[in-house]
Order: structure tokens, then C-alpha cells, then sequence
């Protein structure tokens, strides 16, 4: 061990997304949804991007979405990616209404398509973090 | 409230490029000063007529505010507004209001960047939202990936289609003895280059390179007495529908609908009306958003629209200079556009000059379609 293997560049756990990371260090998915207007929303966020409303709060997401659009990223320069190309990165439509950005892991980069239909997973990230990815629905090992 | 009787108040009277290439010599402030100095030269004006500054670049914290210092003027009217590289078309309808209202008289639009001898990447003061930082897309790369995989899903468009966006510009830029590309590329050298970011390749991506450039305007009255065809800003337009990836609404349409909207009705003009189009073409899918969403065809039908030419000889000739893709890009290229559009109304452009053109529509995007301006520009007679 010689060279320090870089690692993937993390999220910010502070400020409003503070329950969703800890949540997801859990293996839970929250979703941000507005008690004022009934909206879910994305990204998470003191006020309700759809009526400005402060009384937000978090409901558990099923998990399931399905692929919006995405792309295969095949070169990289960032230290981390560029060991890890070619991925997939994909907006996925979760189950509960919003969009949100992920990768999409577990098959074949060449196997996603728009319209699929996929799961959570979480990748174990630095201490303490999980990041949600996607993986076709159903491949449950 | 009707932007009407603001149309044809305010002409651009010098329109310059300076320090366009691979190598440069001089910094970004030096080359967005000399820009400013050609163009004001061209209209018979000097620095000391200036007291409108309009300036964006990502090299510094307070672009205008650098330009009026490298030059030494101390504006009346400062604007450095930043959204991306829609930003220079924003400041036409800025510095319009700004004339007719009295607030200035001589505005200067300016912009720079030494990107390609800085490293050779984008260089860019965009941040990515926090909840983007771990999955790897490359920005702004993967993001028009993304609107381009969604178009092609949701209308049919093809691969070739949007290969042909890069040719149609490799057939402008030959013509242009400018263009640092002025190379011919086919539809099979496009799908045969690297795919970077699927379905994006290489020959979909605009070039990186250093340049700037700057437009001077002033009021109607007083272009009449200058020194080159005054160009008449018709309609100006500006929006921004979200700033991240994650929070566009729609990964087929853009706020282009609405910047372009506000630029017809001010201009009283339509798209069935415009001679040329310059659209910013870091990607080739944004030549057929833009044309969709600013009303030449509709939504779904850019990639036929562009089967049907936008090249030398077409009904439609779109970005005469051979565009981001193939002229010149160092990073936000909205100022390009604008002089592009301001020589084809004077007719300067030489064998790449579209016949009797009157109308010219400019549309810059800014970020991953973020940021939105149109501007309609027209000679008299
Ligand atoms: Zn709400």
C-alpha cells in the first residue's frame, strides 16, 4: 500500500440534507415533501420550491424509480472516476414524484436504458455515509 | 408591461474579436480591453465615451468592474450579471434599458478567456449542487448528454441528425478564414469519434481555445452619426428555468421558449422573419433545442429541421461562423454570436455572407441550458 487510493468525492451532510444522509447511512431513502401543499420535492431544502412553505418534512421513499434519462460516462479526470469508467449516471424518477441525479450500478453499462425500472442500493462511502445508487429492480442478490 | 416601444432605440455601432487562437500572449483583462478598443475604433469612438460597462468572464470576481480598470473608465453603469454563456446576450437588453433610460449614453459589452493556455479545459466558476458530488457527471459534459439521450428517446431523433449540426458547422467555418477548424467533417467522422459521454462524442463537443470579444452600442440618435451601419437591437429576451442538472423540469425543452417569446413580441417580428440564426452550439443537441424552442419548428422537429439543411446555401443558415463546434470556443461564446450576427447585417462576412440579410436572432444558453437570452437585431432598409 504504497499509493493512497483516492476516494469518491462526498456529498455535503450538513444544513438540510443532514437527515437524509444519516438516514441513508441507515439504508433508508427519504424523500422531502412539503406538509403545506402535499408536494415531494428535490433536492432537499429549508423551504418548499413549490409554494415557499417552511413546513417540510421527510417520508420514507419506497426505493423504486425508474430511469429519466442518463448517460455513460467514459472518460474522466477527476482522480477517483477515472478508475471507476465507464458508469453510468442517470436522473432517476423516484416512485414518489421527484427527479434526483444517481449512478446506475449492478449491470452492464450498456444494458441501461430510459423507461427501466430500478432500486436503491447503497454504496458504503468514507465513515459513516452510504450513497444511494440504482440497480435494475428485482436483482436482489 | 409591453416592451414595444423599446425596440430600434438602441444600435450596436462596433462589434471586435481579439486574441482568438491556441496561444496567447496576453492575459484576459488585456485581450477583453482590446477587444472593446477595436470595436470602439471601428464606430469613431474613444474610450473617454464610454460610461456603460458590461463584462462577464469566470477569471475574475468583478469582471466589469476589471474591464473599467484595465481601460480607465469610470462607468456610470456597471453589470457583470453571470449566467453562464447566455450572459453577454442578457447584457444587450440591459444595456438597451440602460440608454434609453438616460442612465448611459456609450456602453461597451465585453468578454475574454485564455482557457486553452490555462490547461486546456473549460474553465468555469460553476459549482455542482452537493447531492451531484458523488456520481461522476461531468459538468457541464454529462448534462447535455442526458438532454440529448432524452430528445433522441422521446422524438426519434437520430444520431445522424445531430452529427449533422457538426458538419453543417464545418461547412461554415471553411469559409471562414478565422476558424480555427476550418476543416471538413462528415456525418461518419462524427459517429466514428470517442464517445465521452454516451451519446455524446468527441465531434458533438465544442473546441477549447483562448479569444474575446467585445459590441459597443449607443442610442439610435447618435449611431446615425458614427462611422459604421448602425444595427438596430430589435427585441432582447432573458430567463433561467433552474441552475443544477438535477432540477430541470424538462430534459427536452428550455426557458428558451420564454427569452424568445419576450424578444419576438418586443420586436414584433417572428422566426418566419429572421435571415440568420446564431445559437450557441457547445453541443450539437443545443442547435436543435434552440431552434425548436425559439419557434423555427416545432418541438420534436429539430433533428428534421436539420436533415433539411442549416449549412451554406440552406433556407436557414445557422451559426455563419462555423459556431462553438468548429470556429473558435474559449468558454461562454454569447459574444461571438453577437458579432457574427452584427457582421452578417453589414454584410462583412465575405464568402460565407448570407444574401440580403435584414433580420439576425441570437440566442445564448448559459450552464446546462440554465441560463437564457435572445436578442433580435435588424438593419435599416
Ligand atoms: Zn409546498
Amino acid at each position: 500500500m504504497s499509493e493512497k487510493t483516492p476516494s469518491r468525492p462526498l456529498p455535503e451532510t450538513r444544513n438540510a440534507g443532514e437527515k437524509f444522509w444519516k438516514a441513508a447511512a441507515e439504508g433508508s431513502l427519504l424523500v422531502p415533501k412539503c406538509t403545506a401543499c402535499a408536494r415531494t420535492f428535490w433536492h432537499p431544502r429549508p423551504r418548499c420550491p413549490h409554494c415557499g412553505s417552511n413546513r417540510v418534512d421527510w417520508i420514507k421513499g419506497s426505493g423504486g424509480g425508474t430511469v429519466h434519462t442518463f448517460t455513460v460516462v467514459r472518460q474522466s479526470g477527476d482522480p477517483f472516476f477515472k478508475t471507476r469508467v465507464p458508469y453510468a449516471v442517470a436522473m432517476v424518477e423516484l416512485d414518489e414524484g421527484p427527479r434526483m441525479m444517481t449512478n446506475v450500478v449492478d449491470c452492464p453499462v450498456d444494458s441501461v436504458k430510459i423507461g427501466m425500472r430500478v432500486e436503491v442500493v447503497f454504496e458504503a462511502a468514507g465513515e459513516n455515509l452510504a450513497i444511494p445508487m440504482f440497480r435494475p429492480a428485482g436483482s436482489a442478490k | 408591461m409591453s416592451q414595444t416601444h423599446l425596440s430600434g432605440q438602441v444600435s450596436i455601432v462596433g462589434a471586435a474579436t481579439a486574441g482568438i487562437g491556441w496561444e496567447t500572449g496576453n492575459s484576459v483583462s488585456e485581450i477583453m480591453a482590446e477587444a472593446v478598443l477595436s470595436a470602439l475604433d471601428e464606430a469613431g469612438l474613444s474610450v473617454r465615451d464610454v460610461d456603460g460597462v458590461f463584462a462577464v468572464t469566470p477569471y475574475y470576481w468583478m469582471p466589469s468592474a476589471t474591464l473599467a480598470d484595465q481601460l480607465g473608465i469610470q462607468p456610470k453603469v456597471t453589470d457583470s450579471t453571470n449566467i453562464g454563456g447566455a450572459s453577454v446576450v442578457a447584457h444587450v437588453g440591459h444595456a438597451v434599458r440602460a440608454i434609453v433610460s438616460g442612465q448611459c449614453e456609450v456602453a461597451v459589452i465585453a468578454y475574454a478567456s485564455t482557457q486553452r493556455s490555462d490547461g486546456g479545459k473549460l474553465v468555469t466558476g460553476a459549482d455542482i449542487l452537493p447531492f451531484e458530488r458523488p456520481y461522476g457527471a461531468l459538468f457541464p459534459i454529462s448534462g447535455y448528454a442526458m438532454l440529448m439521450q432524452r430528445h433522441m428517446y422521446e422524438h426519434g431523433t437520430t444520431r445522424e441528425q445531430l452529427a449533422q449540426v457538426a458538419v453543417s458547422a464545418s461547412q461554415w467555418a471553411s469559409l471562414n478564414p478565422d476558424a480555427l477548424k476550418p476543416e471538413a467533417i462528415s456525418v461518419a467522422d462524427v459517429l466514428a469519434s470517442p464517445l465521452i459521454s454516451d451519446p455524446l462524442r468527441k465531434l458533438d463537443i465544442c473546441l477549447v481555445t483562448n479569444g474575446g470579444g467585445a459590441i459597443v452600442l449607443t442610442s439610435r440618435d447618435r449611431a446615425k452619426k458614427l462611422r459604421k451601419p448602425a444595427i438596430s437591437v430589435l427585441g432582447t429576451g432573458e430567463s433561467h428555468s433552474h441552475c443544477y442538472v438535477s432540477n430541470m423540469r424538462s430534459y427536452t425543452a428550455t426557458a428558451g421558449v420564454e427569452s424568445g417569446r419576450a424578444a419576438y413580441e418586443m420586436a414584433g417580428l417572428g422566426p418566419k422573419d429572421m435571415d440568420v440564426v446564431q445559437i450557441y452550439d457547445a453541443f450539437t443537441i443545443m442547435v436543435l433545442l434552440g431552434l425548436e424552442d425559439l419557434g423555427f419548428c416545432a418541438k420534436g422537429e429539430g433533428g428534421r429541421m436539420v436533415d433539411r439543411g442549416i449549412g451554406p446555401g440552406s433556407k436557414l443558415p445557422v451559426n455563419t461562423s462555423g459556431g462553438g463546434l468548429r470556429y473558435c470556443h474559449p468558454g461562454m461564446f454569447g459574444i461571438f454570436l453577437l458579432v457574427e450576427a452584427v457582421r452578417q447585417l453589414r454584410n462583412e462576412c465575405g464568402k460565407r455572407q448570407v444574401e440580403n440579410t435584414r433580420r439576425a436572432l441570437v440566442h445564448g444558453f448559459g450552464g446546462v441550458v440554465a441560463g437564457n437570452a435572445t436578442v433580435i437585431l435588424g438593419r435599416d432598409g
